[in-house]
This record gives structure tokens, sequence and C-alpha cells, in this order.
């Protein structure tokens, strides 16, 4: 049995009062709250350690390499990738899906062929490829979904052509909480020898990933999201596509020689790491993805999924609020709608009380315009949040209705 | 009463409540006498489209005097928007142009008028004295010509 109380004694912004309440921090799905052990490491990176990696002979140089390197490994072990030259530091998992979509647009796009995403997507995952395509003449195809906000696996034996070059999808809908079937879907996307991308931003903090399993191609996300800092991220990528696809950004670090007549790159990963890297956002990513080993992501896993279900039996009790999005198989992400009342009020008031959530699109217009509405609150949790929490959360919304009715 | 009176007053009336949840009742109260806009309105020519809220304006000069009629989808944002047009409908554009607003910030609901709220009433004030600008100007112009 995991120990919340203590867990939440890690997290010191969580101390916090908002208009004079307890913080109650339900925005997890835009970013995660930073352990103690996080930000002591930022603190004493730059105190102690700080110096640029790659460059230096010196022993601070060397000391910061060092902790990057072993930071790429700590990144290689969590994600079961088989080398660490597999493992591409990004600012964010926007900057890594860029990487490949313009790898894609710069190598293998032609006109007539065909970049394929399913409807769940965040912009993130959309519009790279739709910049692909608008330069190369490609076309964008979609797999569709249900109402429950479950993709339509079966219309990929159509929307898999000969002309197919890439699957785009994301592991895990950003909006509705909807656990893709990835597995499954690489399995049919490779049966026709087409590599598929893992937009894992939203399951890398709740779902075990081992991409040798997954046998993904690419896979990429962001620490922020994965209670490491902002500006860090990573692009998985099999070694063979790595070095097949040209660097989507010059500069120093991912050459091995220079002349003004012919450059020659790195080979990966380092040939996709041009300029000073985020060398202390990948310590403190490798810090924090070390925390929650050490706490157990097993059960911090099963935690979420019970606080899931807590909430989701706790809000559907509420007269006049429906629930949107409701796969099967979902992460600790609860999206809903107030009978006549409007989003941005209920955000609005709840804010008030002290609750933080999200409300609008959530870079996901397709998703909302497929389901009929112009927005959700969502409320999305981690393993830090308590029922006690989702108690407010219900109350307020109970008192919303009042005020609003 | 003046715009500076105007906001003046409102500042007192909201200053009486400490706890958020009044202002925000006063503000649902402000929301229901707002006149509502026809659906005739309610058209992409008027709307001020923002990711979290919609929010329709509609001027009309009558007399010399710029009036103001408006909606949104948010009830909160369609309170502040009440406010917005008790103090400045009905007035000179000269007038609308050249005084500043600060009664929103005052009574604590500047929030709402951040660029990343994104709830459509940032647009919506630069809009209205976008109008007021344009129809001042067509006035001044419409007086050169008659004094030739």
């Amino acid at each position: 049995m995991i120990d919340i109380q203590q867990i939440r004694s890690d997290f010191p912004i969580l101390n916090r009062k908002v208009h004079g309440k307890d913080l109650v921090y339900f925005d997890n799905a835009a970013t995660t709250q930073k352990p103690q052990v996080v930000l002591d490491e930022i603190v004493r990176y730059y105190s102690e350690v700080n110096s640029n990696i790659h460059r230096g002979v010196h022993a601070l140089s060397q000391e910061s390499t060092d902790l990057f390197e072993q930071a790429r490994k700590e990144v290689q072990q969590f994600i079961h990738a088989r080398h660490t030259s597999e493992i591409v530091f990004t600012a964010g998992a926007t900057a890594g899906i860029n990487a490949i979509a313009n790898g894609f647009e710069r190598s293998i796009l032609q006109s007539g062929d065909e970049v394929l995403v399913s409807s769940l997507e965040h912009h993130a995952n959309i519009v790279p490829w739709q910049m692909a395509c608008e330069k190369t003449g490609a076309k964008l195809r979609i797999i569709p979904m249900n109402d429950q906000g479950e993709l339509l696996v079966n219309e990929l034996d159509e929307l898999l052509t000969d002309r197919t070059r890439i699957l785009a999808l994301n592991h895990v809908s950003n909006s509705l909480g909807t656990v893709n079937p990835a597995a499954l879907i690489i399995e049919k996307a490779h049966a026709r020898g087409i590599p598929v991308l893992i937009d894992a931003a939203q399951s890398i903090q709740h779902i075990p990933i081992d991409v040798s399993e997954l046998n993904c191609d690419f896979l990429v996300f962001s620490g922020h999201k994965i209670y490491a800092p902002t500006g860090i991220g990573v692009l998985y990528g099999k070694q063979e596509w790595l070095e097949k696809l040209p660097p989507y950004q010059g500069g120093g670090d991912m050459i091995k020689s220079v002349s003004f007549e012919k450059t020659v790159y790195n080979p990966p990963p380092f040939k996709f790491e041009a300029g000073t890297m985020n060398y202390v956002g990948a310590h403190a990513l490798a810090t924090a993805l070390q925390y929650l080993k050490q706490v157990g992501i097993e059960q911090l896993a099963n935690y979420e999924q019970d606080l899931l279900r807590y909430a989701t039996a706790k809000l559907s009790a509420i007269e006049g609020l429906r629930i949107i999005g409701t796969a099967d198989q979902k992460v600790s992400v609860l999206s809903f709608v107030m009978e006549n009342i409007h989003q941005y009020d209920v955000g609005m008031v709840l804010d008030k009380l002290g609750i933080a959530v999200r409300t609008g699109t959530h870079c996901n217009e397709p998703v909302m315009k497929r389901l009929g509405i112009d927005g959700t609150v969502r409320a999305s949790f981690s393993f830090y949040n308590t029922h006690e929490e989702i108690d407010r959360l219900a109350a307020g919304l109970e008192r919303i209705k009042l005020m609003f009715g | 009463m003046t715009i500076q009176e105007k906001q003046k007053q409102i500042i007192g009336e909201f200053a009486e409540f400490d706890d958020w949840m009044d202002k925000y009742d006063l503000l649902i109260e402000l929301s229901k006498d707002l006149s509502p806009l026809e659906a005739k309105f309610k058209t992409d020519e008027f709307l001020i489209k923002a990711c979290q809220s919609r929010v329709w304006l509609v001027p009309e000069l009558i007399d010399g005097k710029l009036y103001f009629r408006a909606d949104s989808d948010a009830i909160i944002v369609k309170g502040i928007i009440a406010l917005l047009v008790d103090v400045l409908s009905g007035r000179e554009p000269a007038e609308i142009a050249q005084n500043e607003l600060f009664f929103i910030d005052q009574i604590g609901l500047s929030e709402n008028l951040s660029p990343t709220r994104s709830n459509g009433l940032l647009a919506m004030v630069k809009q209205m004295k976008l109008y007021a600008l344009a129809f001042q100007a067509q006035l001044e112009k419409q007086q050169s010509n008659g004094n030739e």
C-alpha cells in the first residue's frame, strides 16, 4: 500500500493556498508538479557541476557530460530501448514530432503519399504532419472514432494503403483519456511495412512503456508531464530510422566535421542534438524517472486507476453532468460538461474554490467537433491526488449548479 | 454620469463583497439584466472568436451616440459584458475613445482580460474602442463636410 500523505509531502507546491483555499491540483494532463528531489537536483547542478557538455577537456565539463549521458541511459532503461543511441533529447514531445515530420518531409514523402493520424490527436500530432503534407503534396488521412472516444481500429484495413508512409498515433488522448490499442495498431501497420510514431505525452506518466515490446519506430514524450521540468523531452527512434532520417536542425555538436564545402554529421543520437542541449533538464528528468521507480510505477498506476473509478462514480452521480470520453481503457483523465452551464463558468468558479482544472478544447478541436461540443471541463489526476480532493470537486460542482441553475 | 463616475460606482458596488462567490453571484445577476441579443446578430460578422468562450458585439450609431449590444455563451463573461455596456453604451464616440477603463482591474476581474484566457473579452474591449474611433472619425468628417 502506498502512503499518499508521504508522497504528497515530496511535492512542495501542494502545500500552497489559492484564493485562501488549499490547492487542489487537477490539471496534471497539462503539466505535473515536481518532487523536491528534482528541484534539489536542478539547484545542485547549477551550484556544483554546471559546465557545457561534450566540449571541454576540464573536470566540470566531463562531470556534466557524464551526467547527461547517464540521463540518456536512465531514459533508455525506463522505456526499455535497445541502445542509448536511440534516445534523443529534445525540448519536448512537440519538438520530437516536428523532427520526424520534418525528416519525412525532406527524405520520404512525395506527392500522392499518405500520412495517417487518428481523430484523437492533439494539435501537436496533426499540424506538423499537415505542414509536411503541404510541402510535399502528400495527403493526411484520419482514423475515425466512436462516440465513446475509441478509435475504430477495424477501419485500419482500408486506411493503411500502399501509399501510407507513416502512422502517427497518440497512445493516450489528452482530452478524453482514452488509451489507444497501440500494440495492435502498430502490428497492423507493420504488417504493411508502415512505420509508426507514438505520441506518449499523455501515457508515459501513467502506463509503464516498453518500446521494444511495443515495437514502435518512434516515440516522443515531454519531461514536464512526468514530474520533470519544462523544456526537456525525449525522442526515441529505432537505430535504423535515426540513421536514415536527415537531421532537422544544424549547428554545433551534431557534426563530425565541417568545411564550407561539406559537413559530415555525427551518428545518432548526436545528429539530432544541435546546439547546447538542456543538460540540466535531462538530469532532472532522469531524477524524476528514478523517483518514480523508487515509489513504484505499477502501484502508482493502480492508485491512479482507483482515483479515476472514484471520480467517475462521484461525478456521474451529479445530475446534469455528462462525462465526455467513456472508453473502456482510460487513464486518470476525466472530461465532462454540465447541462446549460458553460465550461468557462465552471472553471472560473472552481478556481476560486482552490480547484485547478482545465477548460476549453484542450488543443483538440477536431475531437470536440466530432463529439458535437464546444469544449469540456477536464480534471486530470496524478498519484498525489486524493479521494478527499475529488469530494471537494464534486461539492464545488454541486455549488456551481445552484449558482447558475 | 460620466464614464469615470460610472466606473467608480461599479467599483463601490463590488467593494461590498469579500467573498469571490458573492462577486460571481452579482455578475450572474447582471448577466440576466443584459438584454438578449437577437439571433440575427449572432453571426460570424459580429462574433469575436476565442477558444474558451464566444462573444458577440454589435455597434450602432444613433443621433451621434454609439450604442453597443453584446452577448456571450459564458455567464461570467456575459456579466462583465453587461458592466462594459453599462459603462460605455449610449455615449459620444469621442468620450468612449478617450476614457481609460479601470473598473475591471479594480474589482479584481482583470484576469478575465488576460490574453491567455482567450475568452474574447480583451478583444471585445479593444473592438469597442476601435468602433468608437471609427465612428468618431466618421462624425468629424460629416461635420467638416457640413461646415463647407
